[in-house]
């Protein structure tokens, strides 16, 4: 989950100074102090938790964790994360891809476009779509999506099978990845809408009183004085989407048809993801399963904390550009 | 920004409380079954009372809602509390000591019947045939009823060898079908199950030259194929889909009206699933437990006329001795139900074959010696 933390500029300096004035201050800053604290010792105890109960699968897997395509902890002993891995991140990104431009035009329309009385319901509908339970959605995309694009897909994949991501033969359409991405990328929308749309809200008025009256048309004042400012916030929304659905569980185990290949094929049944397969498999895990299924949440773990921190850098080079558009 | 602070914010507390929930994966809830016992209800003279908690199996999940409705109409003071959280669940739960009895889709195995055996203290653990579930094969082809398969063509379609409907193999078995070239869409379960268990070990005994791989409760990645999550959703996807295949609890099959194949057992015999041609299979399975002990062997290969041979026995696992006198008392009070005429014939309505023959004797002797 990345947002911008924002500690004020030599904020605890004069504060050290400011508890020695005012009483109440030294009560709030334990407090805030602790509740710090305190997210990280929980971050670290799910870390020793994940670590511990993974460790001793790990070392009896007879297979390569890395490596191999498949999932047989309970059985024949052999487990490797990769198919599982890729499922997740590309699943993730091609929702990521389907969703930000459809939230941000969407922010854009409340902030900017829409009149007043239609901007509050439509915020309203937007952050109800988020209070949507996971497994709504994935019931709906089982009996709803999955029958709807299978025609469609087959089209897809006759008339331009030559690009890779549409190439496939066999059973086309159906619980694929492009379903499952779809989902997701409906479930993350109002993430990213939501907070595009306060980032957009909050543009400087004067900028784009100024390039108004330069004599800009609406949308090249949205170019040139409120995207640049909003970018950080936007990039900072989409990794918060890209986290949701980066861990979403139930709605893909219900899509996705939980095969163990690497295939960028989206039209083929071919999808699987970290998580789907622990709500998959936990139920009738053995021990070995159930922590083989715990590395797996490790795996996912570490690969949300990589994708916040390159999602950090990017948000902190790009923050110098809008401060300096600003 | 405020607002993506909170959100994260809580974000980070549902992460925290959702990870809170997976470190207890000990199903059953804290509180260990407790059993109180008082004054038996009128109007029964051999009611008992008190409250037993039990996990475990989802296959068995609609015969034990069923079966404690009738039990506790007539034992008013019990209440029976069944968590389906799967097999693997429901045996540690009962391992940990705080279920009374687990439904599981496998007898104990490996290390869990010694771990079993300590929980029980003074007695032992024993797996006890209850529930049959027939597993149905079905498809989604209109216009052709009772079609027919050999078990060796199952595992080239479920091996995704097998891709087209108009194959030669399944031609053989249905010499006088005309069938559509329609793409074979071969359907199993995503999440673990004991029906992919018992299916996989029907392919790799009658099958083996086309099903090279362990029966497992988890589908073997290297037959491809698509994963649907649960019954539901198998029923659901074979439903929608024109092409399909898949393997799926009769109750389901037949709830969804789904196209049932004629599976042929080991003497060639295409044979059509119903309780009774189930019940056959289960009959003939052999014992391979001690004592009372019933855990089955099944032969999936039976030669038995007109036996059906995917089946799913799942079992009751309790203590045959040590478990506390009153949660023993109700154990046994309601598994001596569920094994007589009146709680077998119950099952048939729910798409569950009947246990019978001497099988049956014997689940009812095992029951008896529980104390």
């Amino acid at each position: 989950m990345t947002t911008n933390v924002r500690t004020r500029d030599g904020g605890p300096a004069e504060s050290r100074f400011a508890s020695r004035r005012s009483h109440g201050e030294g009560p709030f800053r334990i407090t805030s102090t602790g509740a710090g604290v305190l997210l990280l010792a929980i971050m670290a105890a799910i870390a020793v938790f994940l670590i511990s109960e993974a460790l001793p699968a790990l070392q009896a897997n007879k297979g390569n964790f890395f490596t191999d395509l498949i999932w047989e902890p309970n059985s024949s002993g052999v487990f490797g994360i990769g198919a599982l891995a890729f499922g997740t991140v590309f699943s993730s990104a091609l929702a990521l891809v389907i969703a930000t431009p459809i939230a941000v035009g969407v922010a854009l329309f409340i902030s900017h476009y829409a009149p007043r009385r239609l901007a509050a319901p439509l915020g309203y509908l937007i952050d109800l779509l988020a209070a949507v339970p996971s497994v709504v959605y994935g019931l709906w995309g089982v009996t709803f999506l999955v029958p709807l694009i299978r025609t469609p897909s087959q089209w897809v994949n006759e008339n331009f099978g030559w690009f890779p991501l549409f190439a496939g033969e066999g059973v086309i359409g159906g619980k694929t990845m492009l379903a499952g991405a779809i989902v997701l990328a409906i479930m993350i929308l109002p993430i990213i809408a939501a907070i595009s749309r306060e980032v957009f809200l909050q543009a400087p008025k004067m900028n784009e009183e100024a390039a108004l009256a330069l004599g800009a048309t609406r949308w090249e004042m949205i170019r040139m004085a409120v995207l640049p400012f909003g970018r950080p916030g936007v990039i900072s929304a989409a990794m918060l989407g890209l986290g949701r659905a980066m861990g979403e569980t139930i709605a893909v185990a219900l899509i996705f048809p939980a095969t163990f290949d690497i295939s960028i094929e989206i039209l083929t049944p071919h999808a699987n993801s970290i998580a789907a397969n622990i709500a998959n498999g936990f139920g009738e895990a053995t021990e070995m399963g159930r922590g083989a299924l715990i590395a797996s949440g490790l795996v996912l773990f570490i690969i949300t904390l990589l994708v916040n921190m390159a999602a950090r850098m990017v948000i902190n080079r790009r923050k110098e550009f809008a401060r300096a558009g600003a | 920004m405020k607002y993506a602070g909170r959100l994260a914010a809580v974000a980070v507390v549902g992460a925290l409380s959702l990870a809170a929930c997976g470190t207890d994966n000990n199903a059953g809830s804290g509180t260990t079954s407790s059993a109180s016992s008082s004054a038996p209800a009128a109007g029964n003279d051999n009611a008992v009372s008190g409250m037993i908690n039990a996990a475990g199996s989802s296959a068995q999940a609609n015969a034990i809602t069923e079966w404690t409705k009738n039990f506790t109409a007539t034992n008013p003071g019990v209440t029976l509390n069944y968590q389906p959280s799967g097999s693997g669940a429901g045996v540690q739960a009962f391992i940990q000591g705080t279920v009374s009895f687990a439904g599981s889709d496998s007898a104990l195995k490996e290390d869990e019947p010694a771990q079993a055996d300590a929980r029980c203290k003074t007695g032992k653990a024993i797996n006890i045939p209850m529930v049959t579930g027939p597993v149905a094969v079905v498809y989604n082809l209109p216009g052709t009823e009772g079609l027919q398969l050999s078990p060796k063509t199952l595992a080239g379609i479920f091996n995704s060898k097998i891709t087209k409907w108009d194959d030669a193999a399944i031609k053989a078995d249905n010499p006088s079908a005309t069938l559509p070239s329609t793409p074979i869409v071969a359907v199993h379960r995503s999440d673990e199950s004991g029906t992919s268990d018992n299916f996989t070990k029907f392919l790799k005994a009658t099958a083996e030259a086309d099903w090279p791989y362990e029966p497992a409760k988890a589908w073997p990645a290297e037959a491809k194929g698509q994963g649907a999550k649960g019954s539901d959703q198998i029923a659901a996807s074979v439903k929608d889909s024109e092409g399909a295949i898949s393997y799926v609890e009769l109750s389901y099959a037949e709830n969804s009206a789904l196209q049932k194949a004629k599976v042929s057992n080991g003497a060639g015999e295409f044979v059509e699933l119903t309780p009774e041609s189930a019940a056959k299979t289960v009959e003939t399975a052999e014992v391979k437990g001690t004592g009372n002990d019933l855990a089955l062997s099944i032969d999936y290969a039976t030669k038995t006329p007109g036996a059906y041979p995917i089946v799913l026995v799942t079992y009751e696992i309790t203590c045959e001795k040590g478990l506390p006198a009153e949660e023993s008392k109700v154990v046994k009070s309601f598994l001596t139900y569920t094994a007589s005429d009146e709680g077998q014939a119950a099952l048939k309505e729910l798409g569950y074959a009947p246990l019978s023959g001497e099988l049956l004797t014997k689940v009812r002797t095992a029951v008896e010696a529980i104390s």
